[in-house]
Order: structure tokens, then sequence, then C-alpha cells
């Protein structure tokens, strides 16, 4: 047993800080904290990231990656977020790369890797439906072979910064007779083709992050293909479990948690500093405690990855208990913001040469509250984890 | 021992149910929560003829109701339709502080809220003050005959409607002391009164106030001098039963979607409110929203008590409410999933009023303490 990092992975996350210390302005780090960022931000992210060789942290070397083992890739999520660093755009770089790269044909490898690395493609994922939802399996977007090409009808949803890209991969029922998960293929998809609508949802933190994506009789040519024909479960699959590294999100608690300190230390109840106050102390020491117990599980199932071992339940444990304490984090953002959480200016309204209203770290605090209830909800929801650890551990159960 | 409604409370329940699910849609509330003024003057009319904002002021003070009751039946109506209208603020807070304290003249102000002609906002609470009721900085001085006030408040609700704000002000006293303060009619668009105004997240408006010497007649003064602090909290009090009762309908409203939902949604070839996980956690919102209701009862009957008799059970509600409520909000938006993540699907709108009550007049953990302090008192 040993809880501490090694000498090389000292020396790493010192490399990482570093870098961290200068990529990530005052500006950026404002523009994080508020959700306020751009696409033109995270573009620049992903290329300051490539210029150091360090934006395809799990692609092995040979297609470009960085072949971080799990406790670097996890060094660097953690410092990235307690530097309020913007996120990497999963779904071309660990959601589609790693499929292509199982399951693709060279031509595909060639091809598309290249650019999700130049940032020339911006990937979305189509795998949700109005009807298919913790139930995924039950999709019905159709595509019909026909001559050299698919022909695909059907509606996508809850398809994240869809606005921002020029392709979609997507689960598309290709043998309605066979059973649910053995009809459903892999498709690439080129979102200027014909047919294809888009439309914005507004979340209800006003902000558009997802879309509802619309496919009438679009043709795409049969090379788009992943893999086999009704092979895409197994694919999908393969990439949910790759969607579920750093789930635990231990370094955005982190930073919640200082935040919240920060706040805490500023606000005054009754004449004294709100960290001082016995409930909120109490609330904010419980919800440390079960970091920190959360991290070193984390650290645990990261070693067992690095040594090889593939994640099973445990994966499933982290998303439920990590998303459980970072909404609990966010619940006492919002409590410290006081009566200054409920504002709600417009961007407009709190342009550059405004002052924010009440404390600047006040504004943000409901909105994140709400919009991060869907961390309980998506890549899974927190119901569907309970069942996969229990039917792990308990069978049939009848 | 008898729970049921008066006759005429369940009148007034009955008419304004109708009225609101005749118009108070979740599109008519969407327009409305996008507007410039943050509430609908049509329905605002309308709320007054129908005699509801009467209900919640005495025959005395020209109206034919204003027990706690009487404010409960009001406000549960109003939270089950998510009314983001600012009935709080304009009736119970200013009409309610001018019913209590005001002169002749002054009283005449709350036949116009009454009638439904006049706004009020009271500009209570000071930034960096948080919930602090008697923390007040804000000076009001002496200048001949005139009244001077300096100072800003904070999250000034309703304030750019106001025809008047209720301004509180020390004229003696130490910075928190409760002697010393004072309230004052500050009419809107007083010279040196500033508001920097915002919608807010759960609907409605609020302003940031300043005030920046605005000189006031003697006659501007709201009851007597450095005796403001008792009828505060009582309009707070009454307030704050007002704000729970309307939690208590956004919950119901809440737990009425997401029965719908479990009953509807399928997954895996059946009604999702067949699995027994969920149906559990939904009895569990059932049992909560049951205490909530309990609560509100125990604080609308305490409101003739003595003060610290009062505002015991005035915490109680609110602190049992703040859990409650955050139960209900949360559980009804996982069970729903993703779809409760839109604006567009009214669950969204009934969960902010929920959790965002949590920030006026105390949270749960200001509840949660003033009830320790009251109990050991």
């Amino acid at each position: 047993m040993e809880l501490n990092y090694t000498a090389e992975e000292l020396a790493f996350r010192a490399e990482v800080r570093a870098f961290l210390d200068e990529a990530v302005t005052p500006e950026l780090r404002d523009k994080v904290r508020n959700g306020r960022l751009t696409k033109q931000d995270m573009e620049n992210w992903h290329a300051a990231l490539n210029a150091r060789g360090w934006l395809a942290q799990n692609w092995p070397k040979e297609f470009g990656g960085a072949a971080w083992n799990a406790v670097q890739r996890h060094i660097f999520e953690e410092e990235a977020a307690m530097a309020d660093a913007p996120r990497i755009v999963p779904f071309g770089l660990s959601m589609l790369a790693p499929v292509l790269m199982k399951f693709g044909s060279k031509e595909q490898q060639d091809y598309y890797l290249p650019r999700i690395l130049s940032g020339e493609d911006w990937w979305c994922q189509g795998y949700s439906e109005p009807g298919a939802g913790s139930d995924l399996a039950s999709l019905k977007t159709r595509a019909v072979r026909e001559g050299d090409h698919y022909i695909v009808n059907g509606q996508k949803t809850w398809t994240t910064l869809g606005q921002y890209a020029n392709k979609i991969f997507c689960l598309v029922r290709t043998d309605p007779q066979a059973k649910q998960q053995e009809g459903i293929s892999f498709l690439l998809i080129d979102m200027d083709s014909p047919g294809i609508e888009l439309r914005p949802i507004i979340l209800l933190d006003g902000t558009h992050e997802v879309n509802e994506v619309w496919f009438t009789d679009v043709k795409v040519p049969v090379e788009n293909l992943v893999g086999e024909e009704n092979k895409g479960w197994t694919y999908a699959k393969y990439l949910l479990t790759h969607e579920r590294t750093n789930i635990a999100g231990v370094g955005f608690s982190r930073a919640g948690l200082d935040a919240v300190k920060r706040m805490a230390r500023a606000e005054m109840h009754n004449g004294r500093p709100l960290i001082e106050n016995p409930h909120f102390a109490a609330r904010l020491a419980q919800v440390e405690i079960d970091l920190k117990a959360m991290a070193t599980t984390n650290l645990r199932i990261i070693s067992q990855a690095a040594a090889g071992q593939a994640p099973g339940v445990e994966s499933s444990m982290l998303k439920v208990k990590g998303t459980i304490i970072r909404q609990e984090i966010n619940d006492l953002a919002r409590r410290a913001a006081g009566p200054y959480a409920l504002p709600f200016p417009s961007e407009a309204l709190e342009g550059a040469n405004e002052p924010p209203i009440g404390p600047d770290y006040a504004g943000p605090t409901a909105a994140h509250y709400f919009n991060n209830r869907k961390l309980s909800i998506f890549g899974g929801s927190n119901e569907i984890q309970r069942n996969i650890i229990a039917k792990v551990k308990l069978g049939g159960g009848r | 021992m008898n729970f049921e409604l008066t006759d005429e409370r369940r009148m007034l329940q009955d008419t304004l149910r109708r009225y609101l699910s005749d118009r108070y849609d979740t599109a008519t509330r969407n327009r409305i929560l996008g507007s410039d003024t943050g509430f609908s003057p049509e329905i605002w009319a309308g709320l007054a003829e129908l005699g509801v904002i009467g209900a919640l002021f005495t025959e005395d003070q020209g109206g034919f109701g204003g027990a706690g009751f009487d404010l409960a039946v009001v406000f549960e109506e109003l939270g089950r339709a998510g009314v983001v209208e600012p009935m709080l603020d304009s009736a119970i807070l200013g009409g309610g502080l001018i019913a209590a304290l005001g002169d002749d003249q002054q009283r005449a102000l709350v036949d116009e809220v009454i009638g439904g002609a006049l706004h009020l906002a009271l500009a209570h609470y000071e930034p960096g003050a948080r919930y602090d009721l008697s923390r007040v900085q804000t000076t009001a001085t002496q200048d001949g005959d005139d009244i001077v006030l300096n100072g800003a408040k904070a999250v000034v609700a309703n304030a750019e409607a106001a025809g008047h704000l209720i301004v509180s002000a020390r004229e003696s006293g130490a910075v928190d002391d409760p002697a010393g303060i004072s309230l004052f009619l500050v009419p809107a668009g007083s010279d040196g009164l500033s508001l920097r105004g915002y919608p807010m997240i759960s609907g409605g408006r609020a302003a940031e106030v300043t005030l920046d010497n605005v000189r006031l007649p003697a006659t501007a003064r709201l009851g007597a001098a450095g005796a403001g602090y008792e009828p505060l909290r009582t309009a707070i009090a009454r307030a704050n039963v007002a704000l729970a009762a309307e939690t208590l309908g956004a919950m119901e409203t809440a737990t009425e979607l997401t029965r719908e939902y479990l009953l509807t949604r399928q997954q895996f070839g059946r009604p999702i409110g067949t699995f027994q996980a969920l149906q559990h956690r939904f009895a569990d919102m059932l049992i909560e929203l049951e205490q909530a209701r309990s609560a509100i009862i125990n604080a609308a009957g305490s409101l003739e008590k003595s003060p610290d008799a009062r505002d015991l059970e005035i915490s109680a509600a609110r602190n049992l409410l703040g859990r409650a409520g955050r139960l209900v909000a949360e559980e009804s938006i996982q069970m729903h999933g993703g779809i409760a993540m839109t604006q567009e699907y009214e669950l969204a709108h009934f969960a902010k009023r929920i959790v965002m009550a949590d920030h006026r007049f105390g949270d749960t953990d200001w509840h949660l303490e003033r009830f320790i302090d009251l109990s050991a008192a």
C-alpha cells in the first residue's frame, strides 16, 4: 500500500502545472468559471494542447497521441480542473477515436483521426432519442441500404454542442427484425448532408448546449459504416466505457469545493465569516470527507486500470458517488451566495464593462446548480448505474 | 379539531384555481418570464378584480381576510400555477407594512394596492448582510424638517414596478441593533434614488437600490422613529407563510407532473412507474409533501401568537420546506430525466420556484439556527 505518487508522477504533475499556469489566462479562467466559453475558446484550447502534444491523451503514439497511462490522465484532469481550464471536448477525441482505432477501417483511421487532432472536424454524438434514453437499445432511427448509400430517417436528441459540429456519429437501426441490440449499426454522418435539421434545446438555466437532430431521407455513403452492419451495439458499449473515464470528476469537485470555501470566507453571517458558521461548516466538512474517500477509491481503480485490469462495476460506483458529491458542492455554492443567487442577468446586461450584481462569485451559482442536475442523468443515469451494480452483485436476483 | 377550509376560503381557492388554470398555462408563463416587466399587468388586474389581493388584508384594512390561513390558501394556489406576479412584494410586504403602520393618508395607498393600481417593494436587506434582519447600515438623518437617506439595498424584488419603496434606515444604534431602525415611504423616481434592475432565475425582477442623499418630507416616515424592527419582523413572518405556501403549491405541481410521467413514460417496454426503485422514491415525495402541508398549517396558525412563539413556527416551516422542497425538486427532475432539464417543459419552472425560495428571508440553515435560538429561549 503506497498512497503517494512516484517521483516520476510528481515531476509530470509539475510539468502539467507549469503548462496550465501559462495557458490558462485570467480571462479564460473567468469564462470557464462563468460557463461562457465560445466555440473559438474551445478550439483555441484544443490547438494549444495539440501544439504541446497533449490533446489526444489516451491515443497510442502511432496515431499521434500522448499515450498517457491512467495515472497521467488523472493527474492532468485534476490539475486542469483545479486551474479552471476549459474541458477537452470529448466526442471526437475520447469517444469516437477509440472506436475507430479498434473497429474502423484503415481508410477511416487515416482520414478521420488526423482531422480530429487538427480540429478540422468537430464531432457530436447521435445516441439518445426521445423514446430511447435509459433504454438506449430501443432506438428507432432507421437506416435502409439503397445501392451505395444508407437512407437515414429519424430523430436524435440531447446532442451536446451539435450546433458547432460538422460530423455526427450515430447509432441507427439497420435490421428492425433482429433482437433490439442486434439490429443496430454505427454510422458516420456529415452534418451538412441534405435532410439534416438541427433544433436547439434551451436548458433550464437558459443555456444552449444540447440539440435535437432530425434526419429526413439523409443519404450516407456505405463507406461511412464503422465495422460491420448490425454490430453497432458492441461498438457503442465499447465507446461508453471510454465515456466513463474521469467519471468521478474529482478535479471538478476539488475546484468546486475551493470555490465554495472562498465564497464562505467572504460572505458574512451575523457579523462573522460564513465559513465559521457551524451549520455551514458541517455541510462543507461532510462533503469534503466524502470527496477525500472517493478520490482514493478513484485512485485505487485508476491504478488497477494502469496495471491493465478493466474497470467493472467500480466505474458505475464512481459515477454515482462522484455526481452526488459534485451536485452537493453545487448546492453549497448556491447556499453560500445567499440572496445574490437570485439575480439572473442576461449576458448583454453583464457585459464586459458592467460590474457584476453582488459579489462576482455569486452570479453563476444557481445556474450551475440547476445545470448540473444533468450529471446524474446523462451518460447512463444513476438509476442505470445502480442497476448495473446490483445486477453484477445479485445476478438475476429473484 | 377541524382542518377543513371555511366555505369562504374554499370559494376563494376554487375561484383562483379556475382563473389560473384557464389563463396561466406554460406558454403564457414563459412569455411572462421573458418579458421586460417580468409580470403580466393583465393577470395582475385580473387577480385584483377577483378579490385575491383583498383576501390578504383584514376588513379594518379594507380587505376581507388577512389571516394566516387566507395567505396560505392564496399562495398555495399561486404556487400550484407557477405564478410569478409580485403578490408577496406588493401585497404582503408593502401593503402589509403600510396597513400596519400607516397614518390615514398613507393607508390610502393600501386601497390602491387592493385595487391593483399600485405596486410596492420592501427595500430592507443590504449587500453583505445576507438574511440578517437587524443589520441596517443605510442611514436616515434629520436635516431641518427633512429626512435624508443614504445607503444601498440588495436584491429588492419588484423595485422597478413599485410606485413606492418602503426603505429601512438606521436613525440610531449599532449596525446590527434591532432598535433604531425606521421605515420610510420613498416614491419612485425620487432624486438620488437609483435602481439597477435585472431578472431573477426563478422569475420576476429585482434591483440593486442605491440611495444617495434622497431627501424626504417628515410625512414619508412610516410608523414611529427607531421602532421599525418589530413591524418588519411581523411583515416578514407573514411573507414567510406566503412563501412557504407558494412553495408547497409548486411542490404539489412538481409531484403531480412526476406522477403523470411515471405512469406514461415507457422504457424497457413498460411504464417507468412500474419500477419499484422509483415507486419508493415517489412515495417519499408524497410523505414529505404532507409534512410540508402540516408545517405550513402550524405556521399559518401562529401569526397571532407572541413574536417569538410565532417565529419558532415560521422557522420550523421554512426549515422543513427547505429540506422537503429540495427533495421534491431534485427527485422530480431526476425521475423525469433529460426532459426536466429543458426550459420548455414546465417542471423546470416549478423546480426553480421551489429551490430559489430558499434564498429569501433566510435559508434552511438560517431558519434552523433561529429555531434553535427560540427553542432555547
